[in-house]
């Protein structure tokens, strides 16, 4: 999600690194920077400001004359600062004593409370609870029809009425009490914070059934704006907190920065997902990291977990270390790789790759690129590529779409790559292929395998 | 770049295996259940009603932004504070930095070059104009080319795609254009229904297929359909997907491909967004542009606080024309992109 915004930040640190020591000209100039970027990212403008005067005053104090490394120094500034500015430690829902626990959900139109609400139910039956869906988005056609097969899905019952909003929220809450729900989550419709009929409706529906937790469902691509709606929704409402959803795009993100700081309320839980089960506890550490760049290794575990088939991963491990690893398992892997999102991303999460490798151009479209070689590969020559020559190399590059050239290049990028997981270790890798091999030709990629890692 | 691709896929390898293995699951798609009957439908709306005027619409909401050009126009004259104040409004509207930058840019020189007098009121209009000026030249008219026309409304999840295409459906049987409504989102629960009840407000004909099922057989079924009955639109739904999604970036490329064999004719594909927007609107409309052609821009819930700014950089950058604005959720909320008029509103 914050994709970009980690790029802008490697690239004002590597020039700061390039520094010896940091004139306050150098620090105004990175703080113009990190200011265009966190703007870019849809921070609200105000958080824009206070962020940037805290890591000014940091970084001009004591602590950064007397370190040795005043780079690092800022670097670290900036990861607590927006650590501090994402929340700190997570939220932790806790259960009235005497049940039900009442969750509200509001929000603008579109901004997905009903998703969120189903799978708000299921992590609490997770949780061991025995939730109530309630219904109470009358406005948009067919709501309630697709709570309840959200709900079905989720493993909760949905109550509704075609009455009105209030009423149905008070009569869903009776109804858990009646047959012994200890969690009721209450879908609204979608309204806009400037609807004064529609906002004082839901403060209707919260005087009513008196909530324990009041969430504003918000979308992690909102722009400026978002501030202002979480604003007026926290004073219709005094909001416990925020559910931020659709983090599985490529939005920077900025309203999330924005909401914590400014509305003083912590984001408890993120949907990640169009899967019931895409919906985790929010964990500001882990977004302060993957905004700097320092890949979100968590993340791309659980992404995994979901993705990829343990058995073949196993095998394949086995294989690269004995230096059996063909092009037959590369193709495979590059299927479950695949299904983890756009490399991108992927990369994004990957913590100690060379910053060349992570500049590269990227493009969807080489993987495809790769995927069709092989694919016009026959078993034999995937097993033993040696036995490629001219004419089956023409005839690879003919089948795939692509030249000859790029079916050597694969060709032997793969063996360079083979014998580097060889000689040095897997750990090579994972640190950046320090323990360089010798390449011949490649340019930047030449240089990016050569040592770079830090 | 080959290196990088093999690079990848294997520190990934490599990552998973130092963290200890990876638990066995099959990533699914969720098939939604078959419905149940649910609540009965809200009596059908008659979309008689006048299909309201942007500034009032807006009127309410842009105070905010009113007040902070308020103070611009209490100035004496015109510095770089005042600029700097410009360059906030325009960025709290989601315009974004670059567009920004450029129109600033532009501005400074006018007032530099004495074009523009260097004060507040001039300036603002300057502005405004510069904001018309860049919607410019822009062909924001809706092709009725085939028969029948097949318009693809596209765009991530909760932008509006489904009200959008009941009211485009309510103004089209208006005009007197017969309509056929194709329940091309077959993942989202209930979206069938949702569309189904749009299709009795606006007396169209609706053609569903199972849920679950591939949304490419389902609009063709309805462009057969159409054909058939000498409907003049159909009007596609699909599902809301987010544009970083590989595989649902190609379903949608190949839902476009099946629509537009004959006798279908995809003459727009609309992507619609949310004003709330920010600088992804701008990612969006590049990568679903890049995949399947986006003729045009729906600009929905611009009856909020939001300004819908994101459109300008839309335009500026990637050259897509704004062709309808949503005002509401009722069917007649909806009008014609007017640069004039978004820009007054804009601007306060």
């Amino acid at each position: 999600m914050f994709e970009t915004l980690a790029d802008r930040f490697d690239q004002i640190f590597t020039r700061l690194r390039g520094r010896g020591r940091l004139a306050a000209a150098d620090v105004d100039e990175a703080l113009r920077e990190i200011r265009v970027a966190l703007l870019e990212a849809d921070v609200h403008l105000d958080v824009v400001r206070d962020l940037v005067a805290a890591i000014r005053e940091r970084c001009t104090g004591a602590e950064l004359s007397k370190s040795l490394s005043p780079a690092q120094q800022v670097v670290k500034v900036v990861n607590e600062e927006l650590t501090a500015v994402l929340g700190g430690e997570a939220f932790r829902l806790t259960f009235a004593s005497r049940p039900p626990t009442v969750i509200l959900l509001a929000g603008l139109q579109g901004s997905g409370k009903t998703t969120a609400a189903a799978k708000l139910a299921r992590y609490l039956r997770q949780q061991g609870r025995h939730p109530l869906l309630v219904g109470a988005d009358l406005q948009r056609p067919a709501a309630v029809e697709q709570l309840r097969v959200l709900g079905r899905d989720a493993g909760a019952a949905v109550f509704s009425e075609p009455s009105d909003p209030v009423t149905v929220a008070r009569r869903g809450v009776a109804e858990a009490e009646r047959v012994g729900r200890d969690v009721v989550v209450i879908d609204t419709a979608g309204r806009l914070a400037v609807d004064e009929a529609l906002m004082d409706e839901v403060r209707r529906v919260a005087e009513a059934v008196r909530p324990h937790y009041r969430f504003l469902v918000l979308d992690a691509m909102a722009g400026q704006d978002a501030l202002r709606t979480a604003i007026a929704f926290h004073e219709s409402l005094d909001l416990d907190g925020v559910i931020l959803t659709k983090l599985d795009g490529d939005a920077r993100g900025g309203a999330a920065l924005s909401v914590k700081k400014v509305l003083g309320r912590p984001i408890a839980f993120v949907s990640t997902g169009e899967k019931v089960a895409d919906f985790e506890q929010f964990h500001p550490d882990r977004m302060a990291s993957r905004i700097l760049g320092m890949g979100d290794v968590l993340t791309l575990i659980e992404r995994a977990e979901r993705a990829y088939d343990a058995q073949v991963t196993a095998r394949a491990m086995e294989r690269l270390q004995a230096g059996r690893f063909t092009l037959d398992d590369f193709h495979e892997q590059l299927q479950q790789m695949k299904r983890l999102g756009p490399l991108k991303s992927v990369i994004g999460m990957l913590p100690g790759l060379p910053k060349e490798l992570k500049d590269a151009p990227i493009d969807d479209r080489d993987v495809t690129r790769v995927e069709a070689i092989i694919r016009s590969m026959t078993p034999e020559e995937r097993d033993d590529p040696t036995i490629i020559n001219g004419s089956r190399r023409a005839r690879i590059a003919a089948g795939s779409g692509t030249t000859a050239t790029d079916v050597n290049n694969l060709l032997r990028q793969f063996k360079e790559m083979q014998r580097l997981m060889r000689s040095s270790g897997l750990a090579g890798l994972a640190r950046g292929g320090r323990r360089g091999a010798k390449r011949k030709k490649g340019g930047r990629t030449s240089a990016s395998l050569k040592g770079a890692g830090r | 770049m080959t290196i990088l691709v093999i690079a990848i896929v294997l520190a990934v390898l490599v990552v998973l295996a130092a963290t200890g293995g990876v638990v066995a699951l099959r990533r699914r798609r969720p098939r939604a259940a078959p419905a149940p009957p649910g609540p009965p439908a809200p009596p059908a709306e008659v979309a008689a009603g006048e299909p309201p005027r942007l500034a009032e619409r807006v009127g309410a909401a842009r105070q905010a932004l009113g007040a902070s050009l308020a103070a611009l126009r209490r100035r004496e004259r015109v510095d770089e504070a005042a600029f700097a104040e410009l360059e906030e409004a325009l960025i709290l509207a989601d315009v974004g930095l670059p567009t920004t930058r450029r129109l600033l840019d532009r501005l400074r020189e006018a007032v530099r070059a004495g074009r523009v007098g260097a004060e507040p009121k001039a300036l603002l209009d300057a502005l405004r104009e510069e904001v018309v000026a860049l919607f410019a030249g822009e062909d924001r008219s809706l092709s009725l080319e085939g028969a029948p026309a097949v318009w693809l409304f596209v765009g991530v999840n909760g932008a509006g795609k489904t009200t959008s295409i009941g009211k485009v459906a309510a103004r089209l049987a208006r005009s007197g254009r017969s309509v056929v409504l194709a329940a091309g989102d077959t993942f989202r629960a209930a979206a069938g229904d949702q569309l189904t009840l749009w299709s009795e407000r606006t007396s169209s004909e609706i053609v569903r297929g199972a849920d679950g099922a591939d949304p490419s057989s389902v609009i063709f079924d309805a462009i057969q359909h159409a054909a058939a009955r000498g409907a003049d639109v159909v009007l596609a739904d699909t599902a809301g997907r987010l544009h970083t999604k590989v595989n649902l970036m190609e379903e949608l490329r190949k839902v476009r491909r099946v629509a537009d064999r004959p006798p279908g004719k995809v003459s727009e594909v609309l992507l619609v967004i949310d004003a709330t927007t920010g600088q992804n609107g701008l990612a969006q409309a590049r990568e679903f542009s890049e995949a399947v052609g986006v003729t045009g821009v729906v600009l929905t819930k611009l009856d909020g606080s939001a300004k819908g700014g994101i459109v300008l950089a839309i335009r500026a950058e990637l050259g897509i024309p704004i062709k309808l604005v949503g005002l509401g959720e009722r069917a007649e909320d909806l009008v014609d992109f007017d640069p004039g008029e978004f820009a007054a509103a804009l601007l306060g």
